[in-house]
Order: C-alpha cells, then structure tokens, then sequence
C-alpha cells in the first residue's frame, strides 16, 4: 500500500517535471471573474426562491415567526400527517401541541424511519437562483438517513437563511466538518426516454415553510 | 489594393472556378490580384491527421511565397483557421525566433474571403445578381474557429434577385472533417444525410458556403440522390452579374 | 503497472463498430431525440448566465492549477482525510484498486455492495472482479440498474441507458426483477426500480462509490446525483468505500461554488440537480462507521506526463460534449468500445492506456468543434485529438496505405512545380474512373468517398493554368 503510494508520487512528480515553488501564490491567481454575490434586494430574493420552489412542485407556506406555529400544523393538515419525526435536537418552541405527534429521532432503525409518516426540520442556508435548501446534518438538523428514508420532508427555511448564488451558499457553509446535503426539488430521473420523472428514492414530496419576519 | 490570392491547394487542382470567380470579383470591385505562383498549400491536410512533421515544410514554405504581402485573401475558412489556430504553435515548436516572428507578422495579413471583403474592403454590396433560392451552410471553421458571423449573410442578402433561405441546424456538421469523410465514411455520410434533409427543407436550389471542402462533400452527396440541388462557392454567387457567372 | 479501461483494450475499431451500430435505427432515434433534449435544457440554463464564460474560465485554471500540483494536493487530501477519520489507499492500476476493494469487503465477512454510479468502477472492471470473489454488486442508479439486468454496457457518461426506450426496458424489468405485470408508463417503471431497490438500501452493509470532487483542504468528498440513490448509499451501509481518480482533487471547499454551477448545468440542463452529498471521514451516529477512499491512478499519471495534452484530466465528467458531438448523435456510445465514449472518450481512452490501444478513436471526429465549445472546463479537444493523432502516426501505427499517401502527398505539396506535375498525373490517372463527369468507384481510401458520394472529375485546367494563360495573353 505505502510502495503503491510512493509510485503513484513519484510518476506524479517525473509527469510534471519542474514545477514552480510558490503554489498558494499560484492559487491566489486563479481568475475569478464569475458573479459571486447577487444583486437582489430582499423581497425579489424571497420571490425568486419560491418560484424556484414551486418549479419543483414543492408546496410552500409562506408565514411570519408568531404564525410559525399554526403554520406547521396547516401544512401536515393538509398532508393528512399525524405523526412525524424530528431531529434530535430540534427545538421544539415553535411545534404545535395538538393534532400533530412529534417524535425525535433517538437512534432509530431503517425500518422505524421507513415506516414513519414524514419528517420536519430546520436547515443550513438556502439558495434562490436555484431552489436549493441545504442541511448541515448534526443534533440539531438530524442525521442524514432522517432527511432520506422517510417520504415526506417539511423543512422550515428562515427568509435570514436565503442566499441569492450558489457561491454565497457554499461561503456560508464555511468548511463544514458536518455531512452536508443539498436539496433542489425531490428526486428525480430522466433515464428513460427522457422524460423527466420525479420521485424515484428520497422524499418524494418536499414542503416548505418560509418564515419571513 | 494590391491583394494577394491563396488559392489553396484543393482550389487550384479541383475547384478552378472559385479562384477566378474571386479574381473576376476583386477587379470588378477596382483592385489588383496577385497571384504568387510558387504557392502550394496550408499544410492543414497533413496537420490534422497527425503528420505535424510533413506539415513543417508546407507551412514553411507558405511563409516564404507570401512574405511581403500586405493582403491575403482566402476563399477557404479552414485554411484560414489552420494558419491562425496552428501555426503559432507549429512555429513556437521550432524555436525560431525568425520563424515565430514570421508567423506572428503573418496573422494579420491574412483574410478569409468574406473577412475581406466586409472587414478589409468595407464592402456588403459588392453589386452581384443571381435570380436564385440559396441557403447559406455555414462551416465549423467559418462558425467556430473564424467566427466569421453573419458576414457572408449580409453579403448574399445583398445580391439582387436572391432569395436566401435559412438552413436548420445551421450549427451541424456535415461530416467532411478533411480526411474524416474516408478514414470514418459510413458515420461521414450519416452525417451528411442529416445535412442533406435540412438543405432540402429549405426549398433552395443552391447551397453555399465559403468552403469548397464541405460543399464538395455536401454536393457529392446531393447529386448522388438525384435531389436536384447544386452547390456553389460564395465568392461565384457574389461575382455573378446579369452578364452571367463569375467569368 | 497494466492500466485497465474496461473492455476497450479488446474493442472493435471504430470505424467497423461505428457501421455496424449505424444499421440500428433504433439505437440512433434514441440517441438522437435523447442528445436533442439535453442539448436544448443545457443551452436554456446556460443561456440564463452572464457570467457562463467566467465560470468556465475559472473552472478550467482550477483544475489546471490542481493538476500542476497534483502531488501536493493529494497528500493534503489524505491527511484531512485521516485525520477526520477516513482511510486512504493508493492503487496503482485497476487489479490492484479491486483487490483493495474485495479486501475491505471480505475482511467484513460481506458478500453483498450497494453501488452509487460510478464510472471509475466500470473502469477497473470492478463487478466482474466482485463477482469472481462471490460478492454480489448491486448497482443502484436506475440506468445502471437497467444496464447491469439486461446484460448489457453503458452507452452514455450521464445517462447510460438512453439507448433503451421504455419497452425495452419494461420487459428487462418483467423478466429480472421476478414481477408478474407492469406498466409501462416511465412513472411505472421508475416505481418498480424504488421498489426493488429500497430493500436492498435499508439492508446492505457495504456502500461503494466514486466521488466528483475530493477536497484537498478539509478531505471532504462530494458526490453529484438525481435520484437519491446515492445518498442511500453513501448514509446508510456500516462501511463506505468511494474509489476516486487522482483528478478528481480540487484544492478547497470553496472551489465548489464553481463546479456545483458548471457541473449540473452542464450534464442534465438544470440550475442544480436533486442531491448533492458532501462529507468529511466519519460523523460519529450518522452514516458508515467506517470510510475508505481508494485513490486511483490507472493510466492518469500517464496523461499527466503529457504536457500538451494534460488538460484531458480537467473532465469534470458532465456528458456535453457527447450531446454536442455530431459523430456521437449518429452511432451512440458503444461505437467507442470504452466506458468513455463520445469526444472525451476519444481522448481519454487511448491515453490511459499510452496509445497502446483504441488508436481509432482519435481519428472517430470531424474535429468541428461543438465539444470544445460546451466543455464547461475549457478542454481543447479538436487540438488534443490532433496531437494523439500525431502520435499514432509516430509510433509507426498508422495504415501502411495511408501513410504512403501522405508522404506523397506532402512531397508534391512542398514545391508548386512538383504540384502541377501531379495535378497532370491525377488528371491522367482518373481515366479509367471517369463518366460523364464524376469519379466512380475510386480504390482504396478513396473508395469510401465514392460509395456514398458523386466526385466530380478532375477539371482540365487548374487554377494556376489559368491564371498563367491569363497573364501571358495580358502580356502579348
């Protein structure tokens, strides 16, 4: 293993021959003239990101921090959800206290997650331009099987979370040590004939709650 | 002006025509025609199929037929985009200085013929008749290497009593990519079927184009199928008259 | 080290693959219509960007500055890699990355992998070499799923399937996963795959997977898909194996905001695709306990030695230039012989394996140009296909034929005098070819030509006559 990596160095260094010294320099002088930060004032942003969303055929309820509440047990209403999972850590403040039976994920198996009506989360950040929510798995946004096995995601995106470019929403990751998971729209194929089919693992329906304060 | 005519090698032995067509056109326009007899070809056969080293002499002595001349006209984009996309590379391989500075003096000189005509000559109309439908094919090396544009466009559309059709899938190869259309023959006149059926659907009588390589192939295929439709090279369209053809 | 590519080592020519596929009318509506459509959405999305030419710009000097200093980033890589928790190998061809692989697994007393798309592993031959150790591969993209139950080979680097339409696949369904009906709607099928296929996620104890992108700062690994498969398989196994190429390094997570815009856009025509995992080693009470990455080599330090044509290794593997390809939309993928096909294949393919073999694919282009134009990291194509070019005719491996002819006629073409002599010589030598006009049924190469296409005879008088009958009567 180690003679292994030593040859695959050693034809890596004879490949290049002679190379300049100074790489971070080297680095520093990669042109980058792409847009990095958007124009958009907040509203368009706003707009633009449930467009993005709605593209996706994900429903989104729009609401302010006092209606969160009522807004979380409209949207699993609608669905028909009486119990769904949530992470571990999530904080439970906002979670309505009737008609919805909300159960943290301690260490439960595939089949538990398989079997359960859905899951509601928190998230990252959020990109406009191209609908993306983005999860840092951790204590307080659930471990990555939570977000997958089960059929129906509701995720609560803060208008403060949204980005306008995907350059913003990698920088506001910052080096993240967490597993992370980026989302735009449920899963989808076009593997047969080209058509665009949507639904093929992960949560085939993802809702989203737009807290806009 | 004082141009000088690269006739290319595939002109000279197979499409004699074109070249007096633009030497009939160039005079018409009130300009001198030089041509510098010791002129052979661009080397872009040899080059393209892996025989760089054959192609040195050639290109050398392209160098050495056309050192001071100030205006040369080319009626072939991939002849132009050989000598602009290699032979600096073909030069710097060298390590010549005198080589590598001849090839940068010698960008600039060169002209495809439409080029010529609307970049050097400020011309569009250059007061051609020819009473025809045309559809214009426009060559990978017109379209991406040269990036000639809607030069040769303007230019038919100001030609009395043409009607110029668009061709679909313009972007399309038609399949010659030099010796492609032998080396890959089946999938070259695959190619060519999908190029035909857009030239048919355009209704034209005639296709065009600024290269007499692609409309070799293009036309080989259109008179193989009977269709009825001819090609003819843009520099015998524009030095048509109502005196008849480019002579 | 024996570089491995799949079966190309062992494939048909081009040309003579190519004739036999264009004969499938099937195959080439489906490639057709199936290259049209992501034709279309990629220009679409792409169209939308302003700064399209800057993204492109960027990603190219990234993976060229990478490649530079190749050596540097991958021991930066390794050692975030371990110290997040992670294992690294280095395999040097593909025997060696599947015997690493088989290792891991058996020491786990395992004999079953879910897989996550991944090329990489059609390249080592991976699932024959699985299979010989009694260990059964489960490939869990759809198209490759459909590939692997019809015994068949992947023909497309985005979508390997797209030369199976929905019956054919239907039926590959019926007879493999043991259904008694099916629909036959895209939606049934897709259905049945999920089916299938769940069972399998929420069980198998061993994930394999490529990587898109490593990073060399922080030893994070993204992975790129659509369907959720590969987070499954990246999330749920005890153990995770993810056999990443050398290349695939880029120097800091930042450097992502460029490829997550160029990559998705590229490949499928969207703003962004469905899932995108990133990961660093191991996350204690999320996902595989334990994480192994195999960094290949198998031929790129080859390529890399090659300072002209280097920037093959910038591919980020997003199929656009096969969409682009007017040769690809007309014989498919399999004409290549390769696991790559299309124009980055034509390059790819006979360099791994240092011009020793698939020497026909260089010359399988018209070198027109449209790949160059949508490659999202700048690769130069046209201008490497004419180098490999150039080295297949100086290793003496071009046809006898050919090169005769070619040094004829470069001996004709370097003075005007010995050009009109053979312009007279083939003027003379059409003869016995010539009717009304035309050339028929040429010889030789040039046969290909006249089986297809008229050839107009030889004009009596070139051009140079003329001009010098002109000039002499002008004179008189």
């Amino acid at each position: 293993m180690n003679l292994a990596r030593q040859e695959i160095l050693q034809r890596i260094r004879k490949g290049l021959g002679a190379v300049p010294t100074n790489r971070a320099e080297h680095y520093e002088e990669i042109g980058r003239r792409y847009t990095q930060t958007g124009g958009l004032d907040f509203e368009s942003k706003l707009a633009l990101f449930e467009d993005r969303l709605r593209d996706y055929d994900a429903v989104v309820h729009r609401c302010s921090r006092i209606t969160l509440r009522e807004t979380i047990a409209d949207a699993l209403k609608q669905r028909g959800k009486r119990q769904m999972l949530i992470p571990e850590g999530f904080n439970a403040d906002c979670l309505p206290s009737d008609s919805v039976e909300f159960v943290r994920d301690a260490g439960k198996s595939y089949e538990e997650l398989d079997r359960s009506e859905g899951v509601l989360t928190n998230c990252d950040v959020a990109v406009a331009l191209s609908g993306t929510i983005i999860l840092r798995h951790s204590f307080a946004q659930g471990r990555r099987a939570l977000t997958l096995i089960p059929d129906y995601h509701l995720c609560i995106v803060e208008a403060s979370q949204i980005v306008e470019t995907v350059a913003e929403g990698i920088r506001a990751l910052d080096n993240p040590t967490e597993p992370i998971t980026t989302i735009s729209g449920p899963s989808a194929t076009a593997d047969i004939e080209m058509t665009r089919i949507k639904g093929v693992h992960g949560p085939r329906t993802l809702d989203v709650i737009l807290v806009v304060d | 002006m004082l141009i000088s005519l690269f006739i290319t090698c595939y002109n000279d032995t197979l499409f004699p025509n074109t070249g007096k067509a633009v030497v009939t056109l160039l005079e018409r326009l009130g300009h001198q025609v030089e041509f510098r007899s010791a002129q052979t070809c661009c080397g872009q056969m040899h080059y393209n199929t892996g025989y760089q080293r054959e192609a040195l002499p050639i290109m050398l002595q392209f160098l050495k037929v056309f050192r001071g001349a100030e205006v040369i006209c080319i009626p072939s984009a991939s002849c132009v985009a050989m000598i602009r996309d290699h032979y600096p590379k073909m030069a710097a391989e060298t390590c010549d200085p005198e080589i590598i500075a001849e090839v940068t003096g010698l960008l600039p000189r060169i002209f495809e013929f439409s080029e010529l005509l609307i970049d050097k000559l400020g011309v569009t109309d250059v007061g051609a008749f020819f009473p025809h439908q045309v559809t214009l094919h426009t060559s990978c090396h017109s379209l991406r290497s040269l990036q000639v544009g809607e030069k040769p466009a303007i230019l038919l559309k100001a030609v009395r009593g043409l009607n110029l059709v668009e061709l679909g899938d313009s972007d399309q190869c038609c399949g010659f990519g030099g010796t492609f259309a032998v080396k890959n023959a089946d999938v070259s006149s695959a190619m060519l079927s999908d190029k035909t059926r857009c030239i048919l659907d355009t209704g034209a009588e005639i296709c065009t184009a600024g290269d007499n390589s692609c409309l070799m192939h293009i036309g080989g295929g259109l008179s193989r199928q009977n269709t009825g439709v001819r090609c003819l090279h843009l520099a015998e369209i524009l030095a048509s008259t109502e005196r008849g053809g480019g002579l | 080290m024996t570089v491995r590519v799949g079966e190309a080592a062992h494939a048909q020519d081009f040309p003579a693959a190519a004739k036999e596929l264009l004969t499938n009318t099937q195959l080439r509506h489906n490639v057709r219509h199936a290259t049209s459509v992501i034709r279309g959405k990629r220009a679409r999305v792409v169209g939308e960007m302003a700064d399209w030419e800057d993204l492109r710009e960027a990603g190219h000097q990234i993976k060229d500055h990478t490649l530079r200093h190749l050596d540097v980033y991958l021991e930066q890589f390794e050692e975030a890699c371990i110290r997040a928790g992670g294992k690294v190998h280095w395999a040097r061809d593909a025997d060696e990355a599947n015997r690493i692989v088989i290792g891991i697994i058996q020491s786990h007393g395992q004999t079953e992998v879910i897989k996550v798309k991944t090329m990489t592993s059609d390249e080592v031959g991976m699932n024959p070499a699985l299979e010989a150790a009694g260990i059964t591969p489960y490939e869990t993209d759809l198209a490759d799923l459909i590939v692997q139950l019809g015994e068949d080979k992947p023909s497309h680097i985005v979508v390997p399937a797209l030369h199976r339409n929905r019956m054919e696949i239907r039926q590959i369904f019926l007879d493999k996963m043991g259904l008694c009906e099916l629909g036959d709607k895209p939606q049934d099928l897709t259905n049945a795959a999920r089916h299938y296929l769940r069972e399998k996620f929420l069980r198998v104890k061993v994930g394999i997977s490529g990587a898109n992108f490593a990073v060399a700062e922080t030893g994070a690994v993204c992975v790129v898909e659509s369907e959720g498969n590969g987070r499954m398989c990246l999330s749920l196994p005890e153990v995770l194996i993810s056999l990443i190429g050398i290349e695939k390094v880029i120097p800091r997570f930042s450097d992502l905001e460029v490829f997550l815009q160029l990559l998705p856009r590229s490949a499928t025509g969207e703003r962004m695709n469905p899932y995108n995992s990133i990961w660093t080693g191991i996350s204690a009470g999320d996902g595989p306990r334990e994480f192994h990455v195999v960094l290949l080599d198998n031929g790129r330090t080859n390529v890399l030695a090659d300072e002209e044509s280097r920037e093959t290794l910038d591919c980020i593997r997003c199929g656009a230039c096969l969409n682009a390809c007017p040769v690809y939309q007309q014989t498919g993928g399999h004409a290549y012989g390769s696991i790559y096909s299309g124009p980055i294949g034509a390059i790819v393919t006979p360099q791994l394996q240092s011009m020793q073999h698939s020497q026909t694919l260089p010359y399988a282009s018209s070198l027109c140009g449209a790949c160059y134009e949508v490659c999202p990291v700048k690769i130069n194509i046209p201008e490497i296909l004419i180098h490999l070019r150039g080295k297949v005719v100086q290793n003496g491996d071009a046809p006898l034929a050919e090169w005769l002819s070619m040094k004829a006629a470069a001996f004709a073409l370097s003075s005007a005098g010995r050009l009109a002599a053979m312009q007279k010589l083939a003027r003379f030598a059409q003869w016995p070819f010539e009717k009304d006009g035309n050339l028929h049924h040429l010889p030789g190469l040039l046969g290909g030509w006249t089986e297809t296409r008229d050839l107009p005879s030889i004009p009596d008088e070139s051009f140079r006559d003329w001009w010098a009958k002109r000039e002499k009567a002008r004179q008189t």
